[in-house]
């Protein structure tokens, strides 16, 4: 048996059969990151020993008849803009380089008390802004599938760690589809759950009304396994809630479901292999009986420049307490506290980072602020609406994942605005707080498309049913 | 020439609720540095606020008490700024939808009354402190996420006295609904002064001059009478003043620029992401509104009708909280509310006056007044003593029976008791009887006063006067 081959429910079962040991999980995985991950570069930590401690804890566990959690023994990698106690928290960025939290994120609390083992942390564009992972402090991240590719990004580490089983299963965070277009470039089942499903207490925010933290899987079920931990009401993070998600059976007949097209994201651009390839599945779909209808979403021809201006404006305010006084990178000479802010930022940002927060602070200044950001709330209200009038049509609607295949290292970072139009498609979700899942679609050229398939809020479920179905029809 | 002085001010009050505004952390005064602190109060990568409830309930409070109209609509903005006490690099404020919107105070001047206006009250948090030694700045940040209230008066206050009596009355009404302790001196009230004038026959108008470090509701005053003479010095020359912000120097007795206002801040303002706005159930303000307690105005009136006092009298002794309840709490205890109002207003008061306290730190209860006015009501003891035993009550706490037992002050109104000493008396002084008989009324003083002598003090003298009118009458 090959252990890095095993799903991460499986691992969970072989432990508690004692088919396998926690320990032997953990040496294998390790091994293999000692191995591979030169190449690829999907961790910026990895704590060997704190992993290896924690499964020999749990195979005592086992060994003394204790009560086992519901993560037993599975190698899980986290993103680094997720705090941990344990590990540095970096978010990829010269900022927080050797940046300890003292405090868990509530997710990574849960991983604990559920046995769950965190093999290490993930790169990542730096404070979650980019989509190919180039832009991290600790140099980029090689696509598995590929390595003269991007793995996408921003949670391209948390992706190329389970694409090259570094990982059994991985987190990200998604706040315009840091998750999804990952999964999408890297052949993964990347799901990204409704804003408020799962606990943002921990996660260092870019966008606080966008960011939600989504998993990164080998398959839709792993998905909706680590959903069903994760998930729930969190008194740390007010915005959580707890809404009913029953996913014990995630088997679903095509012909039960409405799926809509929405014309607005099929007239963008996108390759003509990404567009062939979801028009044939589409047509895979009709043929087993589903039921497909294009309809409009007019005020999603706006999505993406409000999604740009409501992140800049947040990111701007989020990113101001990196300031060099009481955490974080400080400039070495200064000599007043406001050359003390200036340097420590000028050096310990990127552009990347420096251009958004510039970008934020332009649209939220006095007489600009109406045009831009004030404006750009009351389009998010109306892609709301656009999103509501639709679910009252059809139960799901689909799109490409990623406008392109996952594309060639250094091809994009000279060119920004090509760089944002690799979310185009994801974005309208995080604006509407949706939820949504990117599956693989393989196709004859042996790098993967996503399909993403999008549901209203809280419907979970719906969306990892039919995602599983569309697993089944191209496997 | 006649001018026209225009004041506004902008008062930061400190809530007294047990916790921070946005965390469990303990609002409270003092204690070792950044001991009351934690990820979200120190605004640490991750944290998420949570909006404390009873926040909202006191300045819902405060904005029933002056007249305001309240939002049921909650809304928090970021107000952006960088500086070394404030922790995320923003303020979490309240920017175009304030809590609570309008209302006045009234102000009793000696001209009548008069309304001030309020613009809004609104909820934020407190920032934490710097402590400037010799050669570095320390920061303690057990203050930052305290809960503000900000209120924000409309330029309807015309003198510096004026100023004076609105913060008195403010700050009155705020102890009383119990939303905060006040303490300029603790800084748990600041204030800060907008101030111009206008000449009345041209209508010139000098710049506005912002005041602050302000310690005192005097300075305030002198400190606005100190601006208006220079804005108007400024105006007769011919000049005008700078838009600019300017310090209160206590010890000088003057105000000296700060910072120019040439520059005016833009704080871009951004909506809280982490908090959702909300909107409050009517319930929940209408459970507000019935708890209210009394407020100044409204004892004021029961104590007229109630007690029988008049306007001055029940000004007077509901002018705070503390001392409307010991007046309550002491005719509670001996039916008599003209006898212990004037008791109180009288030599109480001035007892507290003179040892320069506070009606909370007097070392006697209301029960322990009662008693000695039950003294003087009964006839056990005169005026006079009472007084005497008053100011031992002040110094030693000691209850009135115990003071009169051990000094055997009890009143003589014991006719069988007094009639020898009254005879003794006339005895030795025939010549005042003759006095008496030929018209000099002052004569039966001294008589009375000689009987007075004989029992130290102790004789009843309405008692003593009415033995001796008989006596002499009977010659």
């Amino acid at each position: 048996m090959d252990i890095l081959e095993l799903k991460a429910r499986e691992i969970r079962h072989k432990i508690i059969n004692k088919e396998i040991s926690a320990r032997d999980v953990v040496d294998a995985y390790i091994e293999h990151i000692e191995y591979v991950d030169n190449d690829i570069n999907a961790y910026i930590t990895v704590d060997k020993e704190g992993a290896r401690a924690q499964a020999d804890k749990i195979d005592e566990k086992l060994a003394n008849g204790e009560p086992l959690g519901r993560l037993v023994g599975i190698p899980i990698a986290i993103k680094d803009n997720i705090v941990t106690k344990d590990m540095k928290t970096t978010c990829g960025s010269k900022m927080l380089e050797n940046y300890m939290s003292p405090f868990d994120a509530t997710v990574v609390e849960i991983i604990k008390k559920e046995d769950g083992i965190i093999i290490g942390k993930t790169n990542m564009d730096e404070f979650a802004m980019g989509s190919s992972t180039e832009k991290s402090y600790f140099g980029p991240t090689k696509n598995p599938l590929d390595l003269n590719r991007v793995p996408g990004g921003s949670s391209g580490g948390s992706a190329a760690a389970v694409a090259s089983k570094q990982a059994a299963i991985a987190l990200g965070s998604d706040s315009g589809g840091s998750v999804r277009q990952p999964a999408s470039f890297c052949g993964l089942v990347g799901l990204k759950a409704s804003y408020g499903r799962i606990s943002r207490y921990g996660l260092i925010a870019l966008a606080n009304t966008l960011d939600t933290i989504g998993i990164l899987a080998k398959d839709t079920e792993d998905a909706a396994f680590m959903l069903s931990v994760l998930a729930g009401y969190d008194e740390k993070d007010p915005t959580t809630v707890d809404m009913p998600l029953e996913l014990d059976n995630l088997d679903m007949d095509l012909k039960d479901v409405k799926v809509g097209i929405p014309k607005e994201l099929f007239e963008l651009e996108m390759e003509d292999i990404v567009r062939e390839n979801i028009e044939k599945i589409i047509q895979l779909i009709k043929d087993k009986g589903g039921r497909v209808e294009e309809l409009s979403l007019p005020n999603l021809k706006y999505a993406y420049e409000s999604y740009l201006i409501l992140l800049s404006a947040e990111a701007s305010g989020n990113l101001a307490r990196y300031d060099g006084l009481r955490y974080g990178h400080r400039a070495k000479e200064y000599k007043s506290l406001d050359e003390l802010y200036i340097k420590s930022r000028t050096e310990a940002f990127g552009d990347e980072v420096k251009r958004r927060i510039m970008l934020g602070t332009h649209v939220l200044r006095e007489g600009n602020r109406e045009e831009y950001y004030l404006q750009a709330l009351k389009v998010r209200s109306l892609i709301i609406k656009d999103f509501e009038e639709a679910f009252k049509k059809v139960d799901l609607l689909i799109s490409p994942t990623s406008p392109s295949l996952p594309f060639n290292l250094a091809s994009k970072v000279k060119n920004p605005k090509e760089m944002y139009e690799a979310d185009l498609f994801t974005v309208p979700v995080n604006l509407a707080g949706l939820t949504a899942i990117s599956v693989p679609l393989y196709n004859d050229i042996t790098l993967p498309i996503g399909l993403q398939i999008i549901g209203d809020k809280f419907r979970e479920e719906d969306v990892l049913k039919f995602g599983l179905a569309i697993e089944r029809l191209v496997k | 020439m006649s001018y026209k002085t225009i004041v506004g001010l902008e008062i930061h009050v400190e809530l007294m609720t047990k916790t921070k505004i946005f965390c469990n952390c303990a609002n409270e005064f003092g204690g070792e540095a950044n001991s009351h602190c934690c990820p979200v109060c120190l605004g640490l990568p991750g944290a998420i606020p949570r909006l404390n409830k009873r926040v909202l309930e006191y300045a819902i409070k405060a904005g029933i008490a002056f007249n305001s109209d309240i939002s049921k609509f909650i809304k928090m903005d970021r107000k952006n700024y960088f500086y070394a006490d404030l922790v995320k690099g923003y303020q979490t404020s309240q920017d175009d939808t304030p809590i609570c919107s309008g209302g006045y105070i009234e102000l009793e001047l000696d001209e009548g009354v008069k309304k001030i206006g309020l613009n809004r009250i609104h909820i934020e948090e407190d920032t934490g402190k710097s402590v400037h030694t010799e050669d570095e700045t320390l920061l303690d940040y057990n203050r930052a996420g305290v809960p503000l209230i900000e209120i924000v008066t409309k330029p309807e206050i015309n003198s510096g006295e004026e100023a004076r009596v609105f913060l008195e009355r403010l700050k009155a009404t705020l102890e009383y609904i119990e939303v905060s302790d006040c303490k300029m001196e603790e800084g748990s009230l600041r204030c800060d002064v907008n101030v111009n004038v206008v000449d009345r026959e041209t209508g010139q108008k000098t710049n506005i001059t912002e005041i602050k470090n302000l310690n005192s509701f005097r300075s305030v005053a002198r400190a606005i009478d100190y601006e208006v003479d220079r804005h108007i010095d400024l105006l007769k020359k011919g000049q005008n003043t700078e838009k600019e912000t300017r310090r209160w120097d206590e010890v000088n007795g003057e105000t000296v620029v700060m910072r120019e206002k040439g520059d005016a801040s833009d704080y871009r303002y951004a909506l809280e992401g982490d908090i959702p706005p909300f909107t409050l159930d009517d319930a929940f303000i209408e459970e507000i509104r019935k708890s209210m307690p009394e407020l100044p105005h409204e004892k004021k009136a029961r104590f007229m009708d109630q007690y029988d006092l008049n306007d001055y009298d029940a000004g007077v002794l509901t002018a705070t909280r503390d001392l409307a309840n010991f007046y309550e709490e002491t005719v509670k205890y001996i039916d008599d509310a003209k006898l212990v109002s004037n008791w109180i207003m009288g030599d109480v008061l001035r007892g507290l006056k003179d040892e320069d306290l506070e009606i909370d730190s007097l070392k006697f209860d209301a029960k322990a007044l009662a008693d000695l006015l039950t003294l003087v009501k009964e006839d056990k003891i005169n005026n006079n003593t009472a007084k005497k035993v008053l100011r031992e009550m002040f110094e030693t706490g000691k209850d009135p029976n115990s003071i009169v037992k051990e000094r055997g002050l009890i009143q003589i109104s014991d006719e069988g008791a007094l009639e020898g000493i009254v005879e003794e008396v006339l005895a030795e002084n025939e010549q005042s009887i003759i006095d008496y008989k030929n018209g000099k009324d002052r004569a039966l003083g001294f008589l009375v006063g000689q009987v007075m002598k004989k029992t130290r003090g102790k004789a009843n003298p309405q008692l003593v006067n009415k033995l001796i009118l008989e006596k002499i009458n009977n010659m």
